[in-house]
């Protein structure tokens, strides 16, 4: 029997299956039956949300805004499946409406912090320098302040157009991305894999696609995901105040407003759309530390 | 009557992919005031060894399997932690590999020095580091005393891992157990650290395990090595006989790979193949598919340990059937 | 450490002046004005209650002259309560403010370091599932369910409590619970992250070899480290603190600067709207720098940067 040569070990380990860095993270994520639970919830909860124009007109025979004064709220019955609230509305309908919107709120706001913190990040850990140093100490600035005033202060200021409620939420969130992106920037840079994989002779494409882009996505995928509650929760804050979105629009964060108003008389008002938003918090952040596992994301900043 | 005795040791890790048998019936001992090396590749098992001793396996995923470790009669797998805990750091020390990870960053150097006295001796704290500070002297830090009350990043290499000594010392075991002292560290500060083991030991009188994938090492220190491979025992002997005597192709393989005993110019040599899978041991000999004197019967069945020579151990089933000469 | 301090007070100055500066401008280029919604007044009334304040200078001006008022410790008047100067109704509703965000947080962090420890020492157990489950909890349910219910549960059917006001001690337990509860249950999360990072550390087994028990390994080695991401969510959270007292103040009915700042901001009590703005920045700053300051204290590595 020939014993085996180097090169042939080599070969034979990086053909072994499950080798690559993105398969045994979806088989980790398989097996957390948490996050599962929670990719399921999110998706059916989106869907159902999204196609509301439909379910409204064909499955549940209310739209959001139609108004019933002669029948006034009434608790969850046959004709109305959570119930109506004092202008005779459907909850139902309005309940998936107001995920549309908290929904895309939350999509929208986290895409917005995405953008800002990434590129911030990625330039300053890619810079270096003094440039780094700079930009960070002006997040930590920005970190200790209580941005939520600010925002507090536009949304009243220049009226609630829902585009002004992504930016400014988007502002908000955009610092932590920005750390995290940075402090994966500034790590990979030093990393010796990366000059072994040179030395090794791999093309600068392969390092590229198999040690520098999962080592950033990896990260941003799980705060990405761990970001959309964190939104959906600051715009209900905004709405409770009274800065959300306006009606006729609606959102969950509204729904429980009112809800909260009438807790003691109606309270079906208050639980549903209170359980529903829960249930899909609950969801994201059961999802995002899924990911964080799966993908074996150590989140430090220092 | 040995200080230590190990016998019919295994140690398996349950992981996501199967389970890895990291040991696998090893036995030996070590009498009081000797040294012993432990010598193997990365995997052999020789670390998880004494970690196992040591009670510092992390029990999922790691299970001990079988196995004794009689220490002073005492049976250290199947004692309470709180026994345990008596013996870990007052009788039997250790000293890790790397000593920047080793040590508490966020304690000054002082501090971690003295814990084990303060655990295990009833000593006022000033007594303490008064004690402490002679131990770094003894050891060779510079300027003790204003040192003692840094942190470990403050220091080097060769410095930490002069301290952790001095931490391990500073009850004056009966066995010390150092893993890779000298790997993490500058070829030039390795002497010194290895010089300065010596010394301790002299001066306390204590017993030393000293685990190294370095023959080189391994044979300038220890009274009696072990060599180690794919968790098992292959030989085990007194240094002198087993580079002069080596009973176990394994061995002779180790000491061709040294590269400064081979000639210049020359293409070093290497062991072809690579190292078993743990999680699917094939049966026989682990070394077959990879040595040079290998038949079919040694990848049939298994070979335990056998006295080849006085106090020879050797796990080589040609050796033993047929006094082949390596 | 003392340099360090010096810095960060002197970066305080130029950050409030950036702020004080944007709220101003923020506020003016805003449609409205504080007089718009009076009804009951008339055009001529309301110029001259606008030259009055001053409002009917130029925009620059106008910054000038406030800024001079800022340096000089002078908030100005209310709009809304002409009788009182905006340092009377901060001195008054601040105290109030802070001594809620205080008590947040000390339930915030008693509950979240006490259950982060547990769930990490027992992972996986139920000692680690039953809290980790309340502490998500926690971080779904936003204040302004929380209180209601609160409020429904413990004060309306049990009658342990008040539903609403700031008198007797009592009065405190169900808003520093309601706004404590989303910082518990953040705090608990990373108290368990960290100490499961630190407890998988060398140095944990170096400890453990020297023979320390497991409250000496917790106590001296592993809770320095497994800290450090609640000391830095600490900043943060201060901030959230004040802020998310607006929603508490008002379903409690409190008589915190919250209140009035929100109301202020809706009717354009200019004024009113800069000295809360910067009070709030001015004590978020500060109590960050002490936050920073115990970071430091217990990460030996940042001194020396």
């Amino acid at each position: 029997m020939m014993p085996e040569s180097n090169v042939q070990t080599i070969r034979r380990i990086e053909a072994e299956p499950g080798a690559s860095f993105w398969r045994d993270a979806w088989r980790r994520l398989r097996k957390n039956k948490l996050a599962l639970f929670g990719l399921a919830v999110v998706v059916v909860l989106s869907a159902l949300c999204f196609l509301e124009p439909l379910l409204c007109r064909y499955v549940i025979g209310y739209t959001y805004e139609q108004q019933d004064l002669a029948l006034g709220p009434v608790p969850p019955c046959r004709a109305h499946w959570l119930g109506t609230d004092p202008l005779g509305r459907d909850l139902l309908a309005r309940l998936l409406y107001g995920g549309r919107i908290s929904l895309m709120v939350g999509l929208l706001g986290t895409a917005v912090s995405l953008t800002i913190g990434v590129i911030y990040g990625a330039v300053s850990g890619f810079v270096g320098g003094n440039l780094d140093a700079l930009l960070m100490r002006a997040v930590d600035i920005l970190y200790a302040l209580p941005f939520t005033i600010f925002v507090i202060l536009l949304m009243v200021f220049f009226g609630q157009d829902i585009r002004l409620l992504f930016v400014a939420i988007g502002a908000i969130e955009w610092l932590t991305m920005a750390r995290i992106v940075r402090g994966q920037v500034m790590s990979l840079k030093q990393q010796e894999f990366i000059e072994a994989a040179r030395a090794l002779g791999l093309r600068p494409s392969r390092i590229l696609l198999r040690h520098i882009i999962p080592n950033l996505l990896g990260p941003i995928i799980v705060y990405a995901t761990l970001t959309v509650p964190e939104v959906i929760l600051l715009e209900s804050f905004l709405s409770f105040l009274g800065l959300g979105v306006q009606p006729p629009q609606s959102s969950w964060g509204v729904l429980i407003k009112e809800g909260a108003e009438m807790m003691e008389e109606y309270p079906w008002l208050l639980t549903y759309p209170a359980l529903v938003m829960a249930l899909t918090l609950f969801s994201l952040n059961f999802l995002g530390d899924g990911f964080r596992d799966a993908l074996d994301v150590r989140a430090s900043k220092d | 009557m040995p200080l230590l005795s190990v016998n019919n040791l295994s140690v398996s890790f349950d992981t996501r992919a199967g389970v890895a048998r990291a040991v696998r019936d090893v036995s030996f001992q070590i009498e009081p005031g000797r040294t012993l090396g432990i010598v193997g590749e990365s995997g052999s098992g020789k670390s998880v060894t004494c970690y196992s001793l040591m009670g510092l396996l992390p029990q999922p995923p790691g299970r001990i399997e079988a196995g004794q470790a009689v220490f002073d009669g005492v049976d250290l797998l199947h004692i309470s932690r709180r026994q345990l805990n008596q013996i870990r750091g007052r009788r039997i020390a250790m000293v890790f590999q790397d000593p920047m990870t080793s040590l508490n960053p966020y304690l000054r150097v002082g501090d971690q020095l003295i814990e084990p006295l303060l655990i295990h001796q009833k000593i006022t704290r000033a007594s303490a580091r008064k004690r402490a500070l002679d131990l770094l002297d003894e050891v060779g830090i510079p300027d003790a005393a204003h040192r003692i009350g840094m942190y470990p990043h403050e220091f080097s290499g060769g410095m930490r891992q002069r301290v952790m000594i001095a931490m391990a010392l500073i009850t004056k075991p009966d066995l010390l157990i150092a893993d890779e002292p000298t790997t993490a560290l500058d070829v030039t500060v390795q002497a010194q650290i290895l010089e300065l083991m010596q010394k301790m030991r002299a001066e306390l009188g204590m017993a030393v395990i000293l685990i190294s994938h370095d023959l080189g090492i391994v044979s300038g220190f220890c009274d009696h090595v072990i060599v180690m491979y794919a968790g098992r025992v292959m030989e085990s002997a007194r240094t002198e006989e087993l580079f002069y005597q080596t009973r176990h192709p394994y061995t002779r393989a180790l000491e061709k790979s040294i590269p400064a005993l081979q000639a210049k110019g020359r293409e070093l040599y290497t062991i072809a193949g690579g190292p078993p899978d743990p999680f699917h041991p094939l049966p026989g000999c682990p070394f077959a598919p990879r040595c040079d004197h290998a038949v079919d019967a040694c990848a049939a069945a298994e070979a335990a340990p056998l006295e080849v020579a006085p106090a020879h151990l050797s796990a080589c089933l040609r050796v033993q059937k047929e006094n082949l000469q390596i | 450490m003392l340099r360090f301090i010096a810095r960060r007070l002197l970066e305080t100055i130029p950050v409030l002046f950036i702020i004080a500066t944007v709220t101003f401008f923020m506020m003016r280029l805003a449609p409205g004005g504080p007089f718009d919604t009076e009804k009951q007044v008339s055009k001529e009334v309301r110029a001259h209650m606008e030259a009055h304040y001053g409002l009917n200078k130029p925009l620059f001006q106008q910054y000038l002259i406030q800024m001079g008022h800022l340096l000089r410790g002078d908030l100005g008047p209310s709009f809304k309560y002409p009788s009182r100067t905006v340092n009377e109704i901060i001195a008054d509703a601040f105290p109030v403010s802070l001594e809620l965000g205080f008590e947040a947080l000390a339930v915030a962090l008693v509950f979240g370091l006490l259950a982060g420890t547990i769930a990490s020492f027992k992972q996986n157990s139920p000692w680690d599932h039953v809290p980790m489950s309340l502490a998500m909890i926690g971080l779904c349910v936003p204040t302004f369910v929380m209180g209601p219910l609160l409020i429904s549960g413990f004060a309306l059917h049990l009658d342990w409590f008040n539903a609403a006001g700031w008198f007797s001690p009592r009065d405190r337990v169900l808003p520093a619970l309601t706004l404590g509860a989303y910082y518990a249950a953040y705090i608990a999360r990373l108290t368990r992250g960290g100490l499961l990072e630190i407890l998988r550390q060398d140095f944990i087994r170096t400890a453990q070899a020297k023979g320390a028990g497991g409250a000496r390994v917790l106590f001296k080695h592993a809770l320095r480290g497994g800290l450090l991401p609640v000391v830095s969510f600490l900043g943060p959270a201060i901030a959230g603190l004040l802020t998310g007292s607006f929603v508490v103040e008002t379903i409690f009915g409190i008589p915190g600067l919250g209140r009035y700042f929100v109301t202020a901001a809706f009717n354009r009590d200019y004024f009113m709207v800069m000295g809360s703005v910067l009070f709030y920045a001015l004590f978020v700053i500060l109590l960050n720098l002490l936050a920073d300051i115990v970071q430091v204290w217990l990460n030996p590595r940042l001194r020396f940067e």
